[in-house]
């Protein structure tokens, strides 16, 4: 079985993220890591993968040349190949013109599973998948914290605002898993070595057949006008524990009378 | 212009979220029309002109009475290219989401997420979109002629206004592939225990418990303290704790006067469900952690120590 796996580089956990106030976007110049929600996908991609005995499982992404730096840690763990789609035309792409790039990537692909991670820590809109899945014409399933493979079909099993649904679809279909399906492995030391050396291909808007008027802010649908702080909040306060935090605990609940 | 707002409904009932947008889009002053898509729902449907609704369409089909975003996604694409709706809301839920992105994708339609705020500014539509952990407000727009948003769950209340609404029907068509997910089984909400929507004190536990087990420290805070336990989506997700204790967009929404989380990071998926709280304490090990941001007492440090030793001082002073 041929397994996709859609997956981003995102702004390492360390760095501080802040929005560059001249192009309105998220600063991308800082230290760039995997999304650690797609390491769930790519963890559940080789399970699949290992459960049938053979198979492929290609990373499909969208982001700068640098990103093939970020997306081997996927490699490392375990993923066969990447696809990255690079662009100078893409910076500033919402979830119309994202959506439309990698759709024709993967639409190469052909792949029988396409699998998405819940969400970006960075953009957090947990929608793409949706949208990805409408372009590619396949039947998605979302939230997916249980995921079996039979017949031909994959069932998930997923909750929603009111318990817990079981749904499947025939193959081949496109699924996002919750933060609750795994805990992704770790990297080997075989695995971090072997990385470099597994075939990594960088594609253009032209190489998938779009025009440059269709990536970027061109090809969005939505745009940010202005940026201003948070309503501020009162009088939060921080404390590092020094071994008497339980007691500012409980000088504080009484202070606000509710202790 | 036309503003649609998909009213989401679940046995029998309309979903205060999307009912809240519906106020929200009958406050800015356009045409509102509300989107009742299901199997036998034509009944549901006039209920939603008592919520600023002019006219509810109405899709009545077999395809439509499971839960599923895609043939959704079908009825509202033919439906605004039909009316000429220039603008379609939604308040956001695990369905609404799929839905709102799969019609982007065929409309080629703007979609902004995490709304909680909607303005028309000299004829145009703004929205409020908190990013970056909501540390950063971002006033944003759309470029395309078919406009989408998701709100946050929860930003706004129901509206009465007591008005009618005219229903007309509609009949869909559908993609072939739009009809191939289906629903093998649905929502097994295991309700027991006590509901933790009424309590006035909820002492909640996420993942930095470290284990099951260790959902006994949070008990006993919560008992000392006379108040309710709830956990995250996180934990229930891995059996620790049951469903109906879990607090956020998939769960409960909660409103306490204190709310104590003990190892919760602070997801937006979790913030949602407890943001209405009066008062709230965040212990986390992580001094990144996004509760962090909106707590009003934050204590960086090893809840495994500072929970039992406050679970005696508020018994010793209780006393």
């Amino acid at each position: 079985m041929k397994i996709a796996v859609c997956v981003k580089e995102v702004p390492d956990a360390a760095v501080t993220k802040r929005i560059d106030p001249n192009t309105k976007r998220l600063d991308r110049s800082g230290e760039g890591a995997l999304n650690h929600f797609d390491s769930q996908a790519v963890e559940e991609a080789l399970k699949v993968k290992e459960s049938g005995g053979d198979g492929e499982v290609v990373l499909v992404s969208m982001g700068p040349a640098r990103a093939l730096d970020s997306l081997r840690k996927a490699l490392a763990m375990g993923a066969d190949r990447a696809v990255l789609v690079s662009d100078d035309a893409a910076p500033g792409s919402d979830l119309v013109a994202t959506s439309r790039a990698l759709a024709a990537a993967l639409e190469r692909e052909g792949a029988d599973l396409i699998l998405f991670g819940q969400q970006s820590s960075d953009s957090d809109g947990a929608v793409l998948w949706a949208a990805v899945a409408d372009r590619l014409r396949r039947p998605v399933i979302s939230q997916v914290a249980e995921l079996t493979i039979a017949d031909g079909k994959v069932r998930g099993k997923r909750q929603t605002e009111f318990g817990y649904d079981v749904i499947e679809a025939p193959l081949p279909a496109i699924v996002a898993v919750s933060d609750a399906i795994n805990e992704p492995r770790y990297p080997s030391l075989k695995g971090i070595m072997g990385a470099k050396k597994k075939p990594q291909e960088t594609l253009s808007g032209s190489d998938l057949g779009l025009d440059a008027g269709t990536l970027g802010e061109q090809g969005s649908g939505t745009n940010v006008v202005a940026l201003a702080d948070p309503p501020a909040r009162g009088d939060a306060r921080k404390i590092e524990d020094d071994g008497s935090a339980a007691d500012q605990i409980a000088d504080f609940l009484a202070e606000k009378k509710l202790l | 212009m036309t503003v649609a707002v998909f009213l989401e409904h679940h046995e029998g009932e309309l979903q205060k979220g999307s009912l809240g947008v519906l106020g929200k889009a009958a406050s800015l002053g356009d045409d509102v029309v509300g989107v009742v898509l299901g199997s036998g729902v034509q009944e549901l449907a006039a209920r939603a002109g008592g919520f600023g609704a002019q006219k509810v369409y109405v899709a009545d089909a077999s395809e439509l009475e499971a839960p599923l975003p895609q043939p959704r996604v079908d009825a509202l694409a033919q439906l605004v290219r039909e009316q000429g709706i220039d603008t379609v809301l939604f308040a956001a839920s695990v369905l609404a989401s799929d839905i709102a992105a799969g019609l982007a994708a065929r409309l080629d339609a703007g979609l902004n997420w995490d709304l909680v705020d909607l303005a028309a500014q000299d004829g145009s539509l703004v929205g409020t979109r908190p990013a970056l952990e909501d540390t950063v407000y971002a006033d944003v727009g759309w470029t395309s002629d078919v406009k989408l948003a998701l709100f946050r769950p929860g930003t706004f209340d129901p509206v009465e206004s007591g008005g009618n609404a005219e229903v007309e029907e509609f009949t869909p068509s559908f993609e072939d592939f739009s009809t191939q997910a289906t629903m093998v089984e649905q929502a097994h909400e295991e309700s027991e225990g006590p509901s933790i929507e009424d309590a006035d004190v909820i002492v909640a536990g996420g993942r930095g418990l470290g284990g099951p087990e260790n959902f006994s420290l949070v008990e006993e805070l919560a008992k000392a303290l006379g108040g309710a336990v709830a956990a995250t989506r996180a934990v229930v997700d891995a059996g620790w704790y049951p469903y109906s204790t879990q607090v956020g967009q998939t769960g409960r929404t909660v409103s306490p006067k204190l709310y104590v989380a003990c190892g919760i990071s602070g997801a937006i998926q979790h913030k949602v469900g407890m943001q209405g709280s009066g008062t709230v304490i965040a212990i986390n090990k992580d001094p990144n952690a996004p509760i962090f941001e909106f707590c009003d007492l934050g204590v960086v440090g090893d809840l495994h120590e500072i929970v039992p030793k406050l679970t005696e001082l508020v018994k010793q002073r209780k006393s």
